[in-house]
């Protein structure tokens, strides 16, 4: 994009994550918490408007909801999700979720529960919540906020949540093709797990970011993907669609000093 | 037949070390008015079996936990029960932290009277290494796919909370999302349900009777709790006690902080925790939370 417009980083993770929903055809998009969300309703409403998305709680609309304070907007409902059904959802496969775990591995493999040893855990943390089920029944994808090693550990997480592409963890007879992992959005770069036995790679750096720098703030090793490049800058008519799903601004204060898309030279 | 009881015949139909089950998800239309007046009782050494949110800290603080089988903790907007964390973090619970999905799964089970229910959701994971007793099974068809056997969760007591319900035991829930209560109500021997409103005999139209997510066969006792729920949320009434979480979240961080929250809202009973929270007006406009 040769356009000049600025943008922040927070932005440019929105971007990030909408790509990672796109041509995945008619399954349910869940992104969890302000960025992934917004990520999903910009891919509902750019380029893959096939795909089924919630009010967050019960209802499935067509026109992605605006976060926050919803003032005179009236919610637009086409079906019903309750959790039941999104269980339903979840073991038939539809749907590909981006959600934020407190560790994730060079398999990876994510973990919610606790970190620390398990039954005296230096932190407590969600609790597996729905991970196991979803990781090994639909694609999923990670949302990381604060690229580090204490999230991207150098052995095993704490407590293995999530399944992922460790053989050892997947005993004999147990299918492991209906799981996928696609992309981990940082706030470094995106990365994926498509290098040589899924081993974890760079896809895209995001301006200003050095290879290295992701190395160094990560515990295990890296790869470059082949065409790695510049993560894309938000185009303005995104710009436009992500203001609109986020009158507020909640976006501003999802990164600590909601820093610019491009990172000024030190 | 008239099922109506006190919270006070609820707990007393409850002895040590029963497996009760908690309706509900998280910070949403959980039975507080029963489970805190569990709190003002001697029973102890429970199994809690919930989606938990703030019942789970609480029986936790109160020390009424032997085992909690589980998925999450959370009070949503505020992610980390405080509660359940600093036990947790004491290394004093026994615990079966399941997936959502199995655990469902394992009172779907129970309900149907099956031994178990096969899936893939725990499988290569922490959940079964952690959980020796749960086994797999290999389907005996062709495919002869290795599967969990997700165990039936067996209840000895399910307790819920609902919009309306009446004396016969029906029951009806209006918000959006009914959760699993009714297969919590399925998996116990014995269900009782506490009710923002309490009929004399439910005389409905179609679209109310809709609503109703379990049969009465399963209700053993029906209590009328206005604002039963509280701090809790119970859609399509009212919504959760933002100031109250944080005041209760606030008493884990303070030395002798639960014994402070048992003497401001639990000890005086349901009449003066209405008061200390600015009154059941109060209470029940608080506003639906937006997701």
């Amino acid at each position: 994009m040769s356009e000049n417009i600025s943008f922040t980083l927070a932005e440019l993770l929105i971007v990030a994550a909408s790509e990672a929903w796109r041509g995945n055809g008619e399954v349910l998009a869940s992104g969890l918490g302000i960025i992934p969300r917004l990520g999903a309703g910009l891919a509902k409403l750019s380029h893959s408007p096939e795909l089924l998305m919630t009010d967050s709680e019960a209802f499935l609309v067509e026109e992605p909801i605006p976060v926050g304070p919803r003032g005179d907007y009236v919610p637009k409902y086409s079906g019903y999700m309750s959790f039941e059904r999104v269980f339903e959802c979840v073991w038939g496969g539809r749907r590909h979720a981006m959600v934020g775990p407190t560790q994730i591995d060079r398999w990876a493999q994510t973990n919610l529960s606790c970190v620390g040893d398990y039954r005296q855990p230096k932190a407590a943390m969600l609790g597996v919540r729905g991970l196991p089920g979803n990781s090994i029944n639909h694609i999923n994808s990670f949302f990381v906020p604060n690229h580090s090693p204490r999230v991207f550990v150098a052995g095993e997480v704490d407590m293995v949540s999530g399944v992922g592409f460790k053989p050892e963890r997947w005993i004999d007879g147990v299918r492991r093709d209906l799981m996928d992992i696609r992309v981990a959005v940082t706030d470094l770069c995106v990365m994926d797990w498509n290098g040589p036995a899924r081993s974890a790679r760079v896809r895209s750096l995001h301006p200003g970011v050095s290879f290295e720098e992701v190395q160094e703030k990560t515990g295990f090793p890296l790869l470059k993907a082949e065409d790695m490049g510049e993560t894309p800058h938000p185009t303005a008519a995104q710009l436009e669609i992500i203001r609109r799903l986020d009158p507020h601004n909640l976006r501003a204060a999802q990164l600590k000093g909601n820093p610019p898309g491009i990172r000024p030279a030190a | 037949m008239n099922k109506q009881m006190t919270t006070a015949d609820v707990v007393a139909r409850l002895s040590d070390g029963m497996s009760i089950g908690f309706g509900g998800w998280g910070p949403r239309r959980k039975p507080m008015a029963i489970v805190r007046e569990i709190l003002r009782s001697p029973l102890k050494d429970l199994t809690v079996v919930a989606y938990g949110g703030p019942e789970v800290g609480m029986l936790c603080a109160a020390g009424k936990v032997k085992k909690l089988i589980f998925g999450f903790a959370t009070l949503d907007a505020i992610p980390l029960e405080p509660w359940y964390r600093k036990i947790r973090e004491s290394g004093g619970l026994e615990l079966m932290e399941l997936d959502e999905g199995m655990f469902q799964w394992g009172l779907r089970a129970a309900g149907m009277r099956l031994p178990f229910l096969p899936t893939r959701c725990g499988l290569a994971t922490d959940v079964t290494r952690l959980n020796p007793d749960l086994k797999t099974i290999q389907s005996p068809y062709a495919d002869g796919e290795t599967l969990l056997a997700m165990p039936a969760l067996k209840l000895d007591a399910a307790i819920l909370h609902v919009n309306v319900a009446d004396r016969l035991g029906n029951t009806l829930v209006t918000g959006p999302d009914p959760y699993f209560d009714h297969l919590f109500a399925r998996a116990a021997d014995a269900c009782y349900v506490s009710a923002e409103r309490v009929e004399e005999r439910l005389e409905l139209d179609a679209t109310q009777a809709r609503f109703n997510t379990f049969e009465r066969y399963l209700v053993s006792g029906v209590v009328d709790a206005p604002c039963g729920a509280h701090p809790t949320s119970c859609p399509s009434d009212y919504g959760w006690d933002m100031s109250h979480f944080k005041r209760y979240v606030a008493s884990a961080a303070e030395p002798g902080g639960w014994q402070a929250y048992m003497d401001e809202f639990v000890l005086a009973g349901e009449a003066t925790y209405q008061d200390k929270n600015g009154g059941i007006e109060r209470m029940a406009g608080l506003p639906l939370p937006v997701f």
